[in-house]
């Protein structure tokens, strides 16, 4: 049944290794990203404020589809825009992962936005009184508190964002999903056992993730 | 706490009694429209493509047009139905063993090429038609006369598809291949020139060369680059039906209707189809 498997035609962990370097990328990605965001969303200047707030709502409610889609279609294809990449391969990559990015970094700004509610507001009064500016009080003071009290949201989100990789095939990115279709195409005798190894895979790399991160999680939120 | 366990289980109760009503349906469906004779309201179902302009395609005022489709009208009408009498079911290219392994269609008339895997599974009639995979360039393009010209090119396919594996693997394996879900993102790239060819079965870029918003914008490259023989897709085993179907697809050429579908669905693109097969499968 799973013979196919060993017919060499098919690299299924070439694939999956794929799929974890998109989620690698814009996992690091969207942090950096989603950070930046919620600073501005609880930044005194109110255009920053506006702006992320606006970002946020409106990338969030964009499905995924389109926004890579649009960036493949749209950023590549009509503006020629590549991001340095040379093959339609490289490029599509670095494509997906601009997608990922603005999607993901929404949910994760939310996220620390949450986790900066958490933060006592005496706490970010007493570093206002000590002098330190609000760069300072949100770098220093507020954020490390905040970052401990969501680990495990931002989990969600990171598993969410694996398993997001997979509409990256919708631009022709040589991830898992792509694969599945391919096999799909060719296998379609056996195409309960091509669904039940992509499951399979996708369960392998988000599980562990939700154990680890999930007793890190444990490990180092703040106690109040 | 009374009230939620009240709640879950009339939720539990209603999922079950949603899929015993579910499985009914289907097995029902099933021996309805798996019978030649059928049921009462007597109907074949048949899986075509619905996005495939030329071949099968589904309009918006939800009407079915192409040479698929009108090759699968004839063929039911030789079996006895008559065009109100036909069901027509998408076919996507992957589920197509499944849904005639189910009894979800009593034929697959699909751009679907004969093959020995795919005949492990099932049956086909025919061929009805013979195709070949092909290229769709720019009109104002010469540089493509061969498939190794391909190596230097930037070229698209639809994801997964026989097409695109054989660029990968046989044809021209360093060529700069992008996927996409679907022919129409292509033809994009291929208008503003983020890539140079677009590959598939020649017959279904003909229809899309000959749609009123593309016309004169592309051509086909004519290669030839593989024989894709158009079979109808039957349940394995059974050879009745399969017996009646080539003579009904022998009687359409022999009649004139199979030249006069070809020339309705493919002449506005100035493709030169090939000539009707001969029958290969079956008695």
């Amino acid at each position: 049944m799973f013979d196919f498997l060993n017919s060499g035609q098919y690299d299924v962990l070439g694939a999956f290794w794929v799929t974890v370097q998109l989620t690698l990328y814009s996992a690091v990605g969207s942090l950096i990203w989603g950070t930046a965001l919620a600073g501005m969303r609880v930044s005194p200047v109110p255009l920053m404020r506006a702006f992320g707030t606006a970002y946020v709502n409106i990338v969030r409610n964009i499905p995924l589809t389109l926004l890579v889609l649009g960036c493949s279609l749209g950023l590549y294809q009509t503006l020629s825009i590549t991001l340095g990449g040379g093959t339609s391969k490289e490029v599509g990559f670095r494509l997906a992962i601009l997608g990922l990015i603005a999607y993901t970094g929404t949910f994760v700004c939310e996220a620390i936005r949450s986790g900066i509610n958490t933060v006592p507001v005496g706490q970010a009064e007493a570093a206002r009184a000590l002098g330190l500016s609000f760069f300072q009080v949100l770098t220093l003071i507020v954020l490390p508190q905040a970052f401990r009290a969501v680990i495990a949201p931002l989990t969600n989100v990171l598993i969410a964002l694996t398993k997001n990789t997979t509409v990256a095939a919708t631009i022709g990115v040589a991830e898992a999903a792509l694969l599945m279709k391919e096999m799909l195409e060719n296998e379609s005798d056996a195409i309960f056992a091509v669904f039940a190894v992509f499951a399979l895979g996708f369960v392998l790399l988000t599980l562990p993730t939700g154990l680890l991160l999930g007793w890190v999680a444990k490990r180092v939120a703040v106690k109040r | 706490m009374k009230v939620f366990k009240a709640g879950a289980a009339a939720a539990v109760a209603a999922v079950l009694a949603l899929t015993a009503t579910a499985c009914g349906g289907s097995s029902d469906k099933a021996s309805s429209d798996g019978g030649a004779s059928g049921g009462a309201k007597n109907k074949i179902v048949i899986g075509i493509k619905f996005d495939q302009p030329g071949l099968g395609l589904k309009t918006p005022d939800g009407k079915f047009t192409g040479f698929d489709v009108d090759v699968a009208t004839y063929v039911a009408k030789e079996l006895g139905y008559q065009p109100d009498q036909i069901e027509f079911k998408q076919a996507v290219s992957a589920e197509r063993e499944n849904l005639l392994a189910n009894g979800d269609v009593k034929l697959v008339v699909a751009t679907y090429t004969i093959n020995d895997k795919r005949k492990a599974k099932v049956d086909f009639a025919g061929p009805y038609f013979l195709a070949h995979q092909d290229l769709l360039v720019r009109a104002d393009d010469t540089s493509i006369t061969k498939a190794e010209d391909l190596n230097k090119k930037k070229l698209c396919s639809v994801t997964g598809s026989t097409s695109a594996q054989n660029v990968k693997t046989k044809l021209a394996p360093e060529a700069d291949l992008q996927e996409f879900p679907g022919y129409s993102e292509c033809l994009t790239g291929l208008e503003n020139k983020a890539v140079d060819a677009l590959t598939t079965d020649d017959s279904i870029l003909a229809g899309y060369a000959a749609q009123e918003k593309n016309k004169g914008k592309f051509k086909l490259a004519g290669l030839k680059l593989s024989n894709e023989p158009y079979g109808i897709g039957l349940k394995k085993g059974d050879t009745e039906l399969q017996t009646k179907v080539n003579a009904a697809l022998k009687k359409m050429v022999s009649d004139g209707s199979w030249q006069k579908a070809v020339d309705a669905n493919f002449g506005p693109a100035n493709y030169k189809a090939e000539p009707a097969p001969q029958i290969t499968e079956g008695s």
